[in-house]
């Protein structure tokens, strides 16, 4: 999936989480901020790492800030924010490459 | 189609907005006996892609514990809907509610839709269900056919807010204004033998108002209402608790019935009154409701 | 070694503070105890003022030097301003190495953390620290040990001469020229001043600071002149409308209310719910939502309640008010209907050794029924952190918590199973503050755990069938299914804090936390050839 302009997903509300993906030259970059680094941090990468290999995505530049959102939470904005930043439109693969 | 979730228990079916996360990771903790997982009105236009998601991944992932998983797909003159049903059904949930809906056709398209969906994502044809929202003076009126439209349809509801506007009223909260519609709502769902629901209070300061209207629709014969906050949970489920007098009188009536049956009698008698074979379905439905909210413990 | 709630206390510490392991809640129990009395400078020359020009001359006057103790009070909450005023001084005056005894101390003193960084504090003792103060221990920038006490075990230790003061700062609302205060009137109304008495009673010097001072003599007196060296009037002592925030609004949170129907429901099942029942709770939405549910029911069933003790709120007070209660005891106004309360004759000041000191000859808390309390962590021994954050970080207080926990008959803890994404419940908790011997039920939002050890109370909750009962396990495993289990946090090896039991024994060590970095960046240099595959390289950079 190919990154052709910056999106935004999801909010800073508790329990929720913003996701920022920009177009990048060269590579995957993904950084986290969280209130809950300590004990989810890697959990957190893990999670958003999987999805967006699952989505494809190889140049871009990904940031993460957490408000301790759960791993479908997780996965659902960094779904979404991916899709806009592709500008994706029609149907979406439930169950493929969204799983 | 013989899909035994059909006639569940729906005393409360509680919104949720899809997009918020903090509000669909536990409702279940309230116990209501539905969510309906809401892509529509409670979603800005700019977040409806992303409501999708979360959704997908909160019918995957969360475990609601026996709750009933509505979706509240967007309305038919919408190209939004055909969506939110593949993503609905794909994610695995129990049923959708179709707003807006004016006639059978509606519930028959959003059907096919539902349909094939099972079919893509290998789900059991039929295993989804329906319910329609009838949410303008047209929808109302065409309540009986509406009813009649598909085996999937469990039930309909009022949607107060666009019927009101519809009708060129606002709500009173006495629900005068309402009474045409639930007379006849519910008038219709039982000649369809399928269940009805009210619509929402949303005035939370007012509990008592809230309650008083509980009330009426209650023995109005809904079989449950719509709900917006958790804190009406407790008091829809208490007004629909089977009281102690009509739990023991249904109990009375099984045993009598069933035992005047068995020995070929016909006349059946309560307390040394004269009843009828009609109050068995009835005295039934009061067990089973007194089961559902915890207060039978008897044998039958 | 390895103390009674499984905590490993490093030989040095044990050392270094001369203290013994936790050896469980009724080690001292009728034990002999020495008790130590200040050193004091008698005034006997009638013609001696007590009136300082300011609190440079009363920190001249009382001998201020390097090393000392200082003390201070928390009455005035998030609205102190006496601390760093008294603070400033010591700093600009040059004096080092000196060690804070407060009973509290908040957001309000993150004024001190450079004073922290440059070595004019470096010892901490306090029921707890929240805000800049805590991060700053918790990163190793204090030079000695912190050590948290519960308010009950703040006394003992003064009155031991385990902790000795110098100079006590009282802040006091009112005050007349020969050092009568009062918690009552004045600016910065506080209601009481019990958690400062002790300090009047064991510290070798004392000076009352007031913003209003008002004629000889100003009695009642809450603390005695017999106890005051020095006077000193400054412009303000305290921010009125941070030191009683007002009556909180009763929560719409229906998280908490469900919490506190459960709390309700397990207080009004339990054997001691009768007439004359006494009860302690806190200021939290779900504490205050069960008062007012329990309320209702001690009105339908015509029970009333003997005493009512602690921090006190409106919810409690109205109880006194509404003849449901027939005595408060407070050592702490949590609003200002509280303070007004105290009108109330049978409305109660009480000194905190009186409330909750364990090594006396019986403190209040030993006659409660019930406390319902609240907690950042309850582990599946029922041990209790209400200081250290579950990220490793000092954010909270002890407070009355041990105390009233162990004295209580019946100690609920209400907190929700996810704060965020955190598990309140969980194996193992990061600090044990409260033992698990002393909590008996743990409310939260998901179901209500009965320590094992209370079989009288399991057996009485599930004969009403009034709550969702689960064992702690229960609760920590669905709370894990939920979020996943947490990683564990990690510390240096340096010990920066220690958990005082109320009896002055060591319940568990606090580290430093280790420098992490945020954000955490991973990069993959190489793009795949075709999706789906994971062969790419992955490395960690550190920013």
């Amino acid at each position: 999936m190919e990154i052709i302009k910056t999106a935004v997903a999801g909010t800073l509300e508790s329990s929720d989480c913003m996701v920022t993906i920009e177009p990048a030259q060269k590579g995957l970059e993904l950084d986290l901020e969280s209130a809950v680094i300590r004990q989810y941090g890697k959990r957190i990468m893990e999670v958003a790492l999987e999805t967006l290999d699952r989505l494809d995505v190889q140049n871009a530049r990904v940031s993460i800030v957490d408000k301790g959102a759960l791993d479908c939470t997780i996965k659902a904005r960094v779904e979404c924010a991916a899709m806009r930043a592709a500008e994706h439109e029609g149907r979406i693969s439930w169950g493929g490459v969204i799983r | 189609m013989n899909n035994p979730n059909k006639y569940r228990l729906r005393r409360t079916m509680m919104f949720l907005n899809c997009q918020k996360p903090g509000l669909i990771k536990d409702p279940y903790i309230y116990k209501p006996d539905s969510i309906m997982l809401d892509l529509e009105d409670a979603v800005a236009e700019r977040e409806k892609d992303a409501a999708r998601f979360s959704l997908y991944h909160a019918l995957q992932e969360i475990d609601y514990r026996g709750v009933e998983r509505v979706v509240r797909i967007n309305g038919l003159d919408t190209d939004l809907w055909r969506e939110d049903v593949r993503c609905a059904v794909a994610g695995g949930c129990d049923s959708i509610r179709i707003p807006k809906t004016e006639t059978a056709d509606d519930v028959r398209t959003v059907e096919y839709a539902i349909a094939e969906a099972e079919r893509e994502f290998r789900r059991p044809v039929g295993s989804v269900l329906i319910m329609a929202a009838l949410e303008s003076a047209r929808g109302v009126i065409n309540a009986m056919s509406i009813c009649d439209s598909s085996e999937r349809l469990f039930g309909i509801a009022l949607s107060g807010g666009d019927y009101s506007r519809d009708l060129q009223i606002s709500i009173s909260g006495t629900g005068v204004e309402f009474m045409g519609a639930r007379q006849h709502m519910i008038i219709a769902a039982r000649a369809a033998k399928i269940q009805c629901f009210d619509t929402v209070w949303t005035n939370l300061d007012d509990m008592e108002g809230f309650r008083r209207e509980v009330e009426t629709i209650h023995s109005m014969g809904f079989d449950g209402k719509s709900i917006i906050n958790p804190r009406q949970i407790p008091v829809v489920h208490d007004i629909y608790t089977p009281k102690e007098k009509d739990i023991i009188f249904a109990e009375k009536v099984i045993k009598e019935i069933d035992e005047k049956k068995a020995r070929g009698i016909g006349v059946f008698t309560v307390d040394g009154k004269m009843i009828d074979i009609a109050f068995y379905d009835g005295a039934k439905r009061t067990i089973a409701l007194a089961k559902a909210s915890g207060v039978y413990e008897g044998d039958l | 070694m390895i103390n009674a709630v499984g905590r490993d206390i490093p030989e040095e510490i044990l050392e270094i503070t001369g203290k013994e392991p936790f050896q469980g809640n009724f080690y001292k129990d009728d034990k002999s105890t020495v008790m130590r009395g200040p050193t004091i400078r008698p005034v006997m020359n009638n013609q001696k003022s007590k009136l300082v020009a300011n609190i440079r001359e009363a920190l001249i006057k009382c001998e201020a030097h390097d090393g000392m103790t200082v003390s201070f009070h928390h009455h005035f909450r998030d609205g102190d301003l006496i601390v760093n005023m008294v603070m400033k001084e010591i700093h600009d005056m040059g004096f080092r190495n000196i060690t804070i005894c407060a009973t509290s101390l908040g957001k309000a003193h993150d004024p001190l953390v450079p004073m922290i960084e440059d070595g004019t504090i470096t010892g901490i003792e306090s029921s707890g620290v929240r805000g800049k103060i805590g991060e700053a221990i918790s990163q190793g920038k204090l030079k000695g040990l912190a050590v948290m006490r519960s308010h009950g075990g703040r006394v003992r230790a003064l009155a031991t001469g385990e902790a000795h003061v110098d100079i006590a700062f009282i802040g006091a609302p009112t005050a007349d020229d020969y050092g009568n205060l009062r918690g009552i009137g004045g600016k910065a109304d506080c209601g009481v001043l019990s958690y400062a008495i002790v300090d009047g009673n064991h510290a070798d010097h004392c000076v009352a600071i007031t913003d209003c001072l008002v004629p000889y003599p100003n009695f009642p007196a809450h603390i005695s002149q017999t106890k005051v060296d020095y006077v000193c009037v400054v412009d303000e002592i305290g921010v009125p409308s941070k030191i009683a925030s007002g009556a909180a609004k009763p929560t719409t949170d229906q998280r908490k209310l469900l919490m506190a129907q459960y709390c309700t429901d397990v207080v009004v099942n339990t054997p001691w719910f009768k007439d004359g029942f006494s009860y302690q709770t806190g200021v939290g939405g779900a504490s205050i939502a069960s008062t007012q549910y329990l309320a209702e029911i001690m009105r339908e069933r015509n029970i009333h309640m003997g005493f009512g003790v602690g921090g006190l709120t409106k919810a409690m007070c109205q109880l006194l008010d509404d003849g449901m209660a027939r005595v408060m005891l407070d050592v702490q106004d949590f609003d200002l209907d509280a303070v007004h309360n105290l009108k109330n004759v049978n409305h109660h000041r009480i000194p905190a050794g009186v409330y909750a000191n364990p090594l006396n000859k019986g403190a209040v808390v030993n006659k409660l029924d019930y406390v319902v309390l609240a907690s950042l962590e309850v582990d599946v021994h029922f041990n209790c952190n209400v200081v250290v954050g579950s990220d490793g970080m000092i954010t909270g207080a002890q407070g009355g918590h041990p105390d009233t926990a162990q004295g209580a008959k019946c100690a609920i803890v209400i907190c929700p199973l996810l704060q965020g994404r955190i598990p309140a419940i969980c194996t193992d908790v990061t600090t044990v503050t409260t033992p698990g011997e002393s909590i008996d039920v743990v409310v939260t939002d998901y179901g209500v755990a009965v320590n094992p050890a209370r079989q009288d109370i399991l057996q009485a909750l599930k004969e009403a069938d009034c709550v969702p009962l689960k064992t702690i396990e229960e609760l920590r495993d669905i709370a894990y299914s939920i979020v996943g289990e947490p990683e564990k946090v990690e510390f240096e090896d340096r010990i920066v804090g220690i958990i005082e039991a109320r009896d002055g024994t060591i319940m568990d060590v606090v580290r430093q936390i280790k420098d992490i970095e945020q954000p955490t960046v991973y990069r993959r240099k190489t793009a795949k050839r075709k999706a789906g595959g994971t062969a790419a390289s992955r490395s960690s950079r550190a920013k």
